[in-house]
Parts: C-alpha cells; sequence; structure tokens
C-alpha cells in the first residue's frame, strides 16, 4: 500500500533511534547491546529538571492555548471581535514558530521595545536593565510563546469543526433556557467541539512537548528543555555522545507519552466536573469573569504576537536602532536590497516543495479519508500511530535513521527525497486538520448523489469535494505552512543542497544579526499568509453567492 | 431478539394475504429481509410488495431500523447493519448494483440540495446524460415550474423557503427518472400547513409517473394519506 | 607516498571492519590511484595539472557555517574566482553547525556509500576535525600535495599542522588563523581590562557587566582556556593530554569561575549562546566586554550597523589563544579533485590577503609572507588598515590551544557546577 512506502523513512527513523540508544550503531562501532547510554543520559546534570520543564510547559501550554480558543469563542462569537481576531488568525499562523519567539524576544527582554517604549522617560534607564525578562528562568514567555502560536491554531480547529456543528440553534436554545451567552456556548456547544478537535489538541500537545527552536530562543542556556540538550548531544562533536543522544531522544518520546496520558486523564476528571458543571443548571455564574479572560487571552495572543511582527518589521529596515531609542536611528533597506535575489530563489524552491508536498499530502489524506469510508473502516488503527510519529519524536532523532535509508536507495539530495521527507511531517497536519470535516460531512449529501445516478468516484468529485473545498484548502494552507518551517528535513533529505527560505533563515541567524533574523522571519511568513489568504479567499470567490460554503456567515 | 414483523396488509385495499410471499414482476419486492447491528437483530423475514403508483408505508419507533432499510434498499446501507433477504425492482435482484445503478431515487428528511450548486444546478443533476442541451434545459424549465420556482433557478438554494426547497429536492429526484421512490420522513421538519401540501404534492407527482413508492414514517396521518400497505416494525 | 598512505590505513583497519572498511579502502585507492597516478615518473607540477584537468567543470559542495554575511560573501567570491579560472563551480552549503556535515558523512557511510558523496569540501577545525579523522571519514593525506602549501613556513606557524595538539596529517589544509581579541566600546568603558584577573576585579565593581557565552559554544570554552591559561601554574602542562593532573591544574581556573559568577550578567543564571549574542548585548549596552575568535569582528560589524563606531578591539596583555582553521574533504567526496583546487586557490596569497582585509573578513593569514613574491606580497602591502582592528604586530602574543582532553573534561565541569 501506498502508505507503507510513505512511511518506510518512519521505521527507519524510529530504528533509528532506538538501537543506538542501546549501544547498537555499527557506523560508530557500536555493535553490542547495553544500557549504558541511558546511564549516561541519567548521569547527565540536570537531566529530569530538563524533561520536567518540557513536561510541565507543554502542558500549560496546551492547556491555556485551548483555554484561550475555546472560552474566546464561546464568549464573543459573532462579534466585531470574533472578526476581528479571525482576520488576525491566518497572519498569526503564517508565521514560523521561531520568528514569534524572536519577536517576543524584540519585545519583552531588557533592551526590548516594551522596555525602550517607557525608558528613559519614566525608568530612567540609560542602559537596559539587567533583568531576566525574555528568556526568564521559569518559562513564563516561553510558555506565552507557544500559546501566541498554537492558540490560532486551535482557533482555527474550532472554526473547522463549528463548519459541521449546527451551533447557533443549540446555543440559541440553551440561550432561550435563561443560560447566558457563553456558558449557553460552553455548556451546548463546547463538548461537541472538543470531541472533533482531539487530534489537533493532541499535536499541539506533542509539539510543545518537543519543541526545539522556540526553546533554544526563550529558555536561559542554564534551564534548557529536554528537546534543546537532544539536540545538543546530537550536535556534539563527539560521536560517542551520539548514543546518548538518541537515548536521550526516546526519553522525549516517552515524556511526550507521559504528557499525552496525563492530558487523557485530566481530560477524564474535566470531563466528569465539566458534566456536574452542566447538570447544575448554573446560568450565569462566572459569564462575566469568562467573557473578560476570554476577551483578555486573545487580546494578549494578538497583541504579543501582532507587536513582535511589527517590532520584527522594524528591525528588518534598520540601520542602527540602540537602547533606548524608541525607534531607529537610522533606517536603511539594503538587507532587502542586497537579498532580494537570494530570497527570490529560495522562495521558489520552498514554494515548489511546499506546494508539492502539501498538494500530495491533500490527496494522499483524501484518498485514505475516502477509503476509510467506503470499506467502512473504522479509523484509529495501528497506520494511523504510525502517521503521527514524526510528530512525537525529535526530528533530530528520527531524521538520522530515515536518511540512511534515503542514502542507501540513492535518493538523497534529489527534489522527491525532500518532497517525501516534507511530506512525513505536513501528511499528519494535513490529516488531522481534514478528517475532522471530513468524516463529519453529512453522507446523506454522498447518498443522495449516488441515488441520482452519479458513481462513487462522481459524487465524490462532483459533491464531497466541492463541498468541503474551504476545509481541503484550509488543510493544504497549513501544509504550505509546515513545509516552509521545515529546516532539518530539508537539510538532510536535500543533502544541504536545497536552499530553502528556512535553510536560509537558520543559516543567517546563527550569525545573531537581528536586522537579517527579522527580515527572514517575515519573508518566512509571506509564503504560508498567502496560503492562508488563498484558503479564504478562493471560496469565498467561487462561492460569492453560496451563503452556506463562503465562510461568511 | 426483536419481535418478527411481517408485511401487514391495509384490509382497505381488499387484497389477500397471499401476494406477500411473491415476487411480482413490476414494481419494488422485498423478499424475507432481515436487519441486524453488531449481531443483534433488528428485525426479520420481512416481505413487501409495492406495486406502481402504490405507496406503501414502514412505520416504527426510532432505533427499528426503518431508515437503514431504505439505505439497503437503495445501495448506500451504513456497514455497520448488516441485512438478509433480497430486494427485487421489476423483478430484478438489484442486491449486487452499485446504488448509482439502481435507478431507486430517494427524499431525505432534509432537502439535502448540494450547497455548492444553484437550485437548477441541483435539479440538473439527476438528469440522465445524453440529452441535448436544448432539451435538459426545457426539462429544467419544466421542473422549475412544476415546483413554483420560475425563474428561480440561478438561485442559491441557502435562499429558499423551506418548501421550496423540499419541492426542489423532489424534482431533483424525479428528473433521475427512477424506476422507484424511498421517502425518508420527508415531510416531518415542515410545519403542519406546509406538511400537508407538500405530502401532496410528492403522492400526486409519484403516483402521475406509476412510481412504487416506500415512504418511512412516524407520522400516522402520511400513513393514511399514502393509503398502500403499512409494515409496523417492532421496537429494537 | 606509499608510505603515509599505507600507514593511514593500517589506522583505518583499525577502525572500520570488514566490508565496509573493504570498500573505503577500494574506493580511497581508486582515487588516490588518480590523484597520484604514477608518483615515481611524474613530477608533483604533472601531477597537480592531472588533478586541475580533472576538477574542471566539477561542483564542488562546499559545507561551511553560513552565519556570517562576510564569510558568505567572501565564499561566493571564491565561488568566482575558480569558477572563472578553473571552470571549477562551488555551492555553498549553509550550515547552522558543522556537526551536521559530519553527521552527513557519517550517515552515508552507515549506509555504505564510499563515493559520490554528498559532501566535497568541509569547513572544519578543532573538535570535529579530531572526530572525523579518528572515525576515518576524511580523505588525504591531501594537504601537502597542494602547490601554494609549500607558502606556509609549517615551523614558524606549528597550528598549521597541528589543530589543536592533534596532527593533521595532511587530511586538511589551513585557511585562515584565528585569535581570540577583545571588543570594547571607547564611549563607555575607555581603559577595558586587560588580564583575566583585571577582568574579575571589573566584574566585581561591575556587577551585570561582563559574561561569557555558554561552553560548549566555542568562543565561550576559549574563554575558559584563556582563563586557564593565566590561571595554571604550569601552562606546559596543557600541551599534554588531561590525566590524574586535571584536578590540581584546574582548581586555579574553578576557584576563578566561582569567584566571578555571582557578579556575571544575569548573575549567572543565564548566559549567551555564543559570541554574536555576547557582541548584541554589547551593542545594545547591556554588558561591557565582548570577545571573538575572528580578529576582523569589530571592523566588519561597525561597517554592517552592528556595533557603535566608537568599538575597539584589543587583547589581553600576556597574548590570547589562537588557533587555525581549515578545510578538509571526505573520504567519499564526489568532487574532491575540484575540492582540492579550491583549496589551493584559498592558499593564493590573493584570496588570503582578501580575507585579511579588515571590512572584508580581517583575519591573519596563515601564510609567511617571507615566502612570498614581489606580487604576492603587493596584496598584503595594499591592505588598508581600520581604526577598529588590531595590526599583526598589535595582535601580540599567541598562547597555542590545550590539548582536546582538557576541555572535554572542563566543558562537563562547567556544565555539573553552572549550566544546570
Amino acid at each position: 500500500m501506498a502508505l507503507c512506502v510513505f512511511l518506510g523513512p518512519v521505521v527507519a527513523g524510529l530504528a533509528g533511534s532506538i538501537l543506538p540508544s542501546f549501544g547498537y550503531f555499527p557506523a560508530l562501532g557500536g555493535e553490542a547491546f547495553s544500557l549504558a547510554p541511558w546511564r549516561a543520559l541519567a548521569a547527565y546534570p540536570g537531566l529530569g529538571a530538563a524533561a520536567w520543564f518540557s513536561f510541565w510547559t507543554g502542558l500549560a501550554a496546551t492547556l491555556l492555548s485551548l483555554a484561550a480558543a475555546l472560552i474566546f469563542t464561546a464568549a464573543w462569537r459573532g462579534t466585531v471581535w470574533f472578526k476581528a481576531f479571525q482576520r488576525l488568525v491566518s497572519p498569526l499562523l503564517s508565521v514560523p514558530h521561531s520568528a514569534v519567539a524572536l519577536g517576543m524576544v524584540f519585545l519583552l527582554a531588557p533592551s526590548g521595545w516594551a522596555m525602550r517604549a517607557v525608558s528613559p522617560s519614566l525608568t530612567g534607564f540609560e542602559r537596559p536593565p539587567d533583568l531576566a525578562t525574555a528568556p526568564d528562568p521559569f518559562g513564563i514567555v516561553y510558555v506565552a510563546c507557544l500559546v501566541v502560536k498554537e492558540t490560532p491554531f486551535l482557533f482555527l480547529m474550532i472554526l473547522a469543526a463549528l463548519n459541521q456543528i449546527p451551533d447557533s440553534p443549540l446555543s440559541a436554545s440553551a440561550r432561550t433556557m435563561g443560560y447566558r451567552r457563553t456558558i449557553a456556548w460552553l455548556k451546548a456547544v463546547a463538548p461537541l467541539v472538543l470531541r472533533q478537535i482531539r487530534l489537533p489538541v493532541l499535536a499541539v500537545l506533542a509539539y510543545s512537548v518537543s519543541v526545539v527552536d522556540v526553546a533554544l530562543i526563550l529558555t536561559p542556556v542554564t534551564r534548557p528543555t529536554l528537546g534543546v540538550l537532544v539536540l545538543r548531544w546530537f550536535n556534539d562533536p563527539d560521536l560517542a555522545t551520539q548514543f546518548v543522544a538518541a537515548a536521550g531522544a526516546c526519553l522525549q518520546i516517552g515524556v511526550v507519552l507521559a504528557a499525552g496520558l496525563v492530558w487523557k486523564l485530566g481530560e477524564l476528571g474535566a470531563g466528569r466536573l465539566f458534566r456536574r458543571w452542566i447538570a447544575s443548571g448554573d446560568r450565569s455564574r462566572g459569564e462575566n469573569g469568562l467573557r473578560v479572560g476570554g476577551f483578555a487571552l486573545a487580546s494578549l495572543v494578538g497583541v504579543l504576537g501582532g507587536f513582535g511582527l511589527v517590532v520584527a518589521a522594524l528591525w528588518s529596515v534598520a540601520q542602527r536602532w540602540r537602547f533606548p531609542d524608541v525607534l531607529p536611528s537610522a533606517w536603511s533597506l539594503r538587507f532587502w536590497d542586497r537579498h532580494a535575489e537570494a530570497l527570490l530563489q529560495a522562495a521558489g524552491v520552498t514554494l515548489t516543495v511546499a506546494a508539492v508536498a502539501a498538494a500530495l499530502s491533500v490527496l494522499l489524506a483524501l484518498a485514505c479519508l475516502e477509503n476509510e469510508k467506503r470499506r467502512g473502516l473504522k479509523p484509529g488503527n495501528g497506520a494511523l500511530w504510525l502517521l503521527y510519529t514524526p510528530l512525537l519524536t525529535p526530528q533530530i532523532a528520527f531524521l538520522f535513521g530515515a536518511q540512511v535509508l534515503l542514502v542507501t536507495i540513492g535518493l538523497d539530495g534529489a527534489w522527491v527525497a525532500v518532497i517525501w521527507f516534507h511530506m512525513l511531517f505536513v501528511g499528519p497536519y494535513v490529516f488531522l486538520s481534514l478528517s475532522g470535516p471530513y468524516r463529519k460531512l453529512d453522507p446523506r449529501y454522498r447518498a443522495a448523489a449516488v441515488t441520482l445516478g452519479a458513481t462513487e468516484t462522481q459524487a465524490f468529485f462532483r459533491v464531497v469535494l466541492p463541498v468541503l473545498l474551504r476545509p481541503v484548502l484550509v488543510a493544504a494552507a497549513v501544509g504550505v505552512a509546515v513545509s516552509v518551517g521545515q529546516y532539518l528535513p530539508t537539510v538532510f533529505a536535500g543533502a544541504g543542497r536545497f536552499e530553502t527560505l528556512t535553510t536560509e533563515a537558520v543559516a543567517l541567524s546563527a550569525g545573531g544579526d537581528r536586522r537579517l533574523v527579522a527580515m527572514l522571519a517575515l519573508s518566512q511568513s509571506v509564503l504560508p499568509f498567502l496560503g492562508f489568504l488563498a484558503a479564504i479567499m478562493i471560496p469565498a470567490w467561487l462561492y460569492r453567492d453560496r451563503r452556506e460554503l463562503s465562510g461568511f456567515r | 431478539m426483536s419481535a418478527v414483523s411481517a408485511a401487514v396488509d391495509d384490509p382497505e385495499t381488499g387484497r389477500g394475504p397471499e401476494p406477500c410471499s411473491e415476487l411480482r414482476s413490476a414494481g419494488l419486492a422485498l423478499r424475507s429481509v432481515s436487519a441486524s447491528i453488531g449481531g443483534r437483530d433488528l428485525f426479520i423475514n420481512l416481505n413487501l410488495s409495492v406495486g406502481p403508483g402504490e405507496i406503501a408505508t414502514v412505520m416504527g419507533p426510532s432505533g427499528a431500523g426503518k431508515s437503514a432499510l431504505l439505505s439497503h434498499i437503495c445501495g448506500v446501507g451504513d456497514p455497520d447493519f448488516s441485512f438478509g433477504g433480497s430486494v427485487a425492482l421489476n423483478g430484478h435482484d438489484v442486491g449486487a448494483l452499485p446504488a448509482s445503478q439502481r435507478r431507486i431515487g430517494v427524499l431525505f428528511q432534509d432537502a439535502l440540495l448540494f450547497p455548492h450548486l444553484s437550485v437548477g444546478e441541483n435539479i440538473a443533476f439527476g438528469l440522465p446524460t445524453g440529452l441535448g442541451r436544448d432539451e435538459r434545459n426545457a426539462r429544467i424549465a419544466a421542473a422549475l415550474a412544476d415546483a413554483g420556482l420560475t425563474g428561480m433557478g440561478g438561485r442559491d438554494p441557502a435562499t429558499l423557503s423551506g418548501g421550496q426547497k423540499a419541492r426542489a429536492a423532489l424534482m431533483r429526484t424525479l428528473l433521475a427518472e427512477p424506476k422507484a421512490v424511498l421517502l425518508d420522513e420527508p415531510f416531518s421538519k415542515l410545519d403542519a400547513a406546509l406538511r400537508d401540501k407538500f405530502r401532496r404534492f410528492v403522492f400526486d407527482h409519484v403516483r402521475e409517473r406509476a412510481l412504487p413508492t416506500l415512504l418511512v414514517t412516524h407520522d400516522p396521518a402520511d400513513a393514511a394519506a399514502a393509503a398502500g400497505p403499512v409494515v409496523e416494525l417492532a421496537p429494537p | 607516498m606509499l608510505g603515509p598512505l599505507s600507514a593511514n590505513f593500517a589506522g583505518l583497519m583499525a577502525r572500520v571492519k570488514g566490508a565496509l572498511a573493504a570498500s573505503v579502502l577500494i574506493g580511497g585507492l581508486a582515487a588516490c590511484g588518480a590523484v597520484v597516478s604514477s608518483a615515481s615518473a611524474q613530477s608533483a607540477d604533472a601531477r597537480w595539472e592531472a588533478v586541475v584537468e580533472k576538477a574542471r567543470g566539477q561542483e564542488v559542495f562546499w559545507n561551511a557555517w553560513g552565519g556570517a554575511e562576510v564569510y558568505n560573501d567572501y565564499i561566493a567570491w571564491v565561488g568566482e574566482q575558480v569558477q572563472a579560472r578553473y571552470g571549477v563551480s562551488i555551492t555553498h552549503v549553509k550550515l547552522g553547525d558543522t556537526a551536521e556535515a559530519v553527521r552527513k558523512v557519517l550517515a552515508e557511510r552507515s549506509a555504505g556509500r564510499s563515493t559520490d558523496g554528498s559532501v566535497d569540501l568541509i569547513w572544519i577545525n578543532g573538535e570535529n576535525f579530531k572526530t572525523m579523522k579518528d572515525n576515518a571519514l576524511l580523505y588525504g593525506p591531501f594537504a601537502d600535495r597542494l602547490p601554494n602549501f609549500a607558502l606556509i613556513d609549517t615551523e614558524a606557524n606549528p597550528t598549521t599542522v597541528s589543530d589543536f595538539t592533534v596532527p593533521t596529517d595532511g587530511l586538511e589544509s589551513p585557511w585562515g588563523m584565528a585569535k581570540l581579541v577583545f571588543i570594547h566600546d571607547q564611549a563607555t568603558l575607555p581603559e577595558p581590562p586587560r588580564s583575566v584577573a583585571a577582568i574579575l576585579d571589573y566584574a566585581n565593581a561591575n556587577p551585570g557587566r561582563i559574561t561569557y557565552p555558554a561552553p560548549p559554544d566555542f568562543t565561550g570554552s576559549t574563554f575558559l582556556k584563556q582563563v586557564l591559561y593565566e590561571t595554571a601554574a604550569d601552562p606546559a602542562a596543557l600541551q599534554r593530554p588531561a590525566g590524574e593532573n586535571f584536578d590540581a591544574v584546574t582548581k586555579p581556573l574553578w576557584d576563578y569561575l566561582d569567584a566571578i559568577n555571582g557578579s556575571l550578567w544575569r548573575g549567572g543564571a543565564d548566559y549567551p549562546k555564543n559570541s554574536a549574542a555576547l557582541r548584541q548585548l554589547l551593542d545594545d549596552g547591556e554588558i561591557d566586554l565582548a570577545f571573538s575568535f575572528n580578529i576582523g569582528e569589530a571592523s566588519s560589524a561597525i561597517a554592517q550597523g552592528q556595533l557603535p563606531e566608537t568599538a575597539r578591539t584589543y587583547v589581553l596583555d600576556g597574548g590570547t589563544i589562537g588557533n587555525t582553521h581549515f578545510v578538509a574533504i571526505p573520504f567519499n567526496a564526489a568532487n574532491r579533485e575540484g575540492a582540492m583546487v579550491v583549496a589551493n586557490f584559498l592558499l593564493t596569497p590573493e584570496a588570503q590577503a582578501r580575507k585579511a582585509t579588515p571590512s572584508i573578513w580581517g583575519e591573519a593569514t596563515v601564510l609567511s609572507i617571507d615566502r612570498l613574491d614581489a606580487a604576492g606580497r603587493a596584496f598584503f602591502d595594499a591592505i588598508p588598515s581600520d581604526p577598529a582592528s588590531l595590526t599583526p604586530e598589535e595582535l601580540g602574543a599567541t598562547l597555542p590551544e590545550p590539548h582536546p582532553s582538557w576541555m572535554t573534561r572542563i566543558e562537563e565541569g562547567w556544565l555539573q557546577r553552572y549550566g544546570s
């Protein structure tokens, strides 16, 4: 089956992480199994703290993002504020994680824009104070950054779910029973929404526990996450450390699974409380708090994300911008000018890879879902877990094994390899953003089509696909955004020969020039932004006369 | 184990009990049809014949397998259910045919007009292929007029009223030239005044075309208006 | 020629086993055959001609750290030059970390690819070199076959053949000389501290104004080496592998770090990630002192608008740690002749003088000026001076890198004490 070929690297990648963790790595002379790597891992100073840090920040970020997206939707759906946030979502989703993290530093660091705005007038600071604000030792800004990035994603997933849920009649009927707006929505609609976005939430959890690039920027050197440590070990010039790195990668998988388990248990407990709350009949208690809280969380996301981007834009055209100047003292377009050609070229490669990987992933996801539908298969089998493995495993561990496979079959450095590897990460996101809307599509549309004489295939192309055009395009846009952000898969599969916006950004950001980094972060955001824009505008235009599908209801 | 329900002939039609075991060549015939879900029987040995222009009614509480039966007959069955027995249309067993070739039209509880197509395009969806453009347009226009939707062919289905939607859905089904029609509670969501009107509209059309019709409903008034055989499915 | 070759292969055999070794051996021999082709009959010139001939039309994938625009621009310039002169094109594979290239070669060997590898040339030194050498991932020896290698006086310049005290054995070719230099802003700190002891005093008097990148960052580790060197009772011990004497030799280093830690930026609870972050902190005014392994850093940073015009470079009175960086060719490089042509071009007086120009890169040459002809010297004489950088005379004494075993253990110790 096509899926097996597609997932080959996943198996190779897993083997490439697990075997070395038990000392088996023939190319480095490790030919006997042993527990030595695990012992070395356990002895590493600060390992427990790092694992715990990854664990709780991931859970906290997921919980807060979900709460922000859900409560805001509950309290403000149908208002101008809701529309405003909806408009903000696409740009925020398009910005790579690392760019949001940099934006937070630009904004919140002691030399950041927030401090400049009040210095020296209010603070008297002529030089930045010696305060650990971003990164901070408690992980607050780190979690905040993840929330800024994940809330829009979950918000989008909630919107997609709402396409299939008759939420206005449901919450309206609750309101007629005396429930106030937010409470009504939370009690009548939220349980249905939550059931539908379970997979995206778990993906956010896995991502937040194992993310590396954000942690590199927003955690102090002395308070690394487990992911940062694993990266450190893999990059250690002493190849013997590869064994420890592999063991660390396996531990990382374990931490992700543990967080998933805790989340699941929490879900059960919260579900019970939630049901009790629903049954309590409370109609208005907490309404105001929820409204204010939802608004505050959403605006925090918007302000932190949005302002970070604005400050990044300023940096990209600054020549000199020293503390405590609020605006650059000398401006220059030379970074854009100098790099325009290289950027365009890299953008071409990026777009090609992203478009093909996203399109193929959408096709594959549709084929899987259609197949599942026609054969009446139930989702949730082993293949699905395998599909999500690339999201659960530290990329760098996973990619080494996968690359050995690629080199063995002589495909490294080829377009097909880069696209294939991108699909390993694009595919799961496309699948999880598409499967909800797909499975929730009223099966009677299809039944109506076939009883009118259309074959299954005709029904798919003439009814299912057009009706699902918006979720399909949104899934493709999510895929493009994921593909654009891939660094290690591009480097590994492309044998370093594919220059994308992200490889350029990572290589150049090693030099730490804020203006260059800001410019690259913005350029990285452009393609995904256009993708999301297309995903919204194409159906809106095609279906401008079709109220149910235009997306403006 | 659920109770057994056999076809119950309407005494008013004056037909005796014997034809139920016979497959009549014209019309829709169910023979020894049984349904189960997860190994649990919903009904067994259901026999029913519906002649041309006749409207049979299947009644029963929710969960009795009414809708599953209709899905089975038209060939879009839910794989969770398993069925036994045979379904024949005009003397031919349709069990092996895909839904698209059975020529059994369905009208659902909701109009289910395709939201991406205009009203006219929805109606045209059912038209057989191979017609000339003029012929197609003429049939669409006639169907629109028939449904009281003249001039609304270009409209977004979402802008139609409930009654308009329902009539358009019937036209779509009829234009596919079905050999039989299944009605899955198509009147239940309409308000009382509209319901009677639309029911008459539907029944007139299927009778006029002499289509064997099977109606699933909760409403005894529907069954009375159908004036055909009635099957009562037992509670699960 | 056969002597060192077979010695090298004996080393290989000891490390690599079975079929893997055989394939490396055959691949290596075949390639050497092409390069050396009947060593006894032909002159060195003719052999080099053969390499140049074979290189024509090759595309060299040069894996080099891509974090600095000035370096990238220089590499681009090299690409234009070798294209025009030798018909060799260069693709700069920009790395975030040199270890990525090492792992790529390792993955290729794991998959049994002993020819046609994807990496042709690596910018490398220190631990990455030691790793590749120890694991027989390098092609060579080739350095002494490059005609321009003769322009290097390896006796006067021992670090050109000894990378962090590890003998290069011709497996890498020198490219440039790096040296730890300190950068301060004249406007805020006119009289910077000129020894590690003075730096400690300054930090204690001005808490929060001094820091160093967290090891194992290269610049951070070098700062620790500098402290180690200046505080050790017997610096000569550092040239030998660390052993029983580790605790005794490094005790003054730990005392120093303990004494300074509380007065560091962020009270020692966080450290900058690398020298770029350090420079940024200096520009922001958060700290008073930055340092760099690139002698021309201050000049190019001022030109780029990354440091104030008043930034100046200086070195410590007792001299600072210095080393040489190199280019190496992986054992399975697909375009090794092209890579050798590039390595040789990097050693031309023109390329070296360009690299030594402060506004372009500003790094000391590996060539010995007295071995150059008049034309070669003219390139160096034409280099303009820059107020923010130091002249070769001002750079002062160069302290040698300690044996790598010291840093491995010091980095571990640092992590235990301050890093977690």
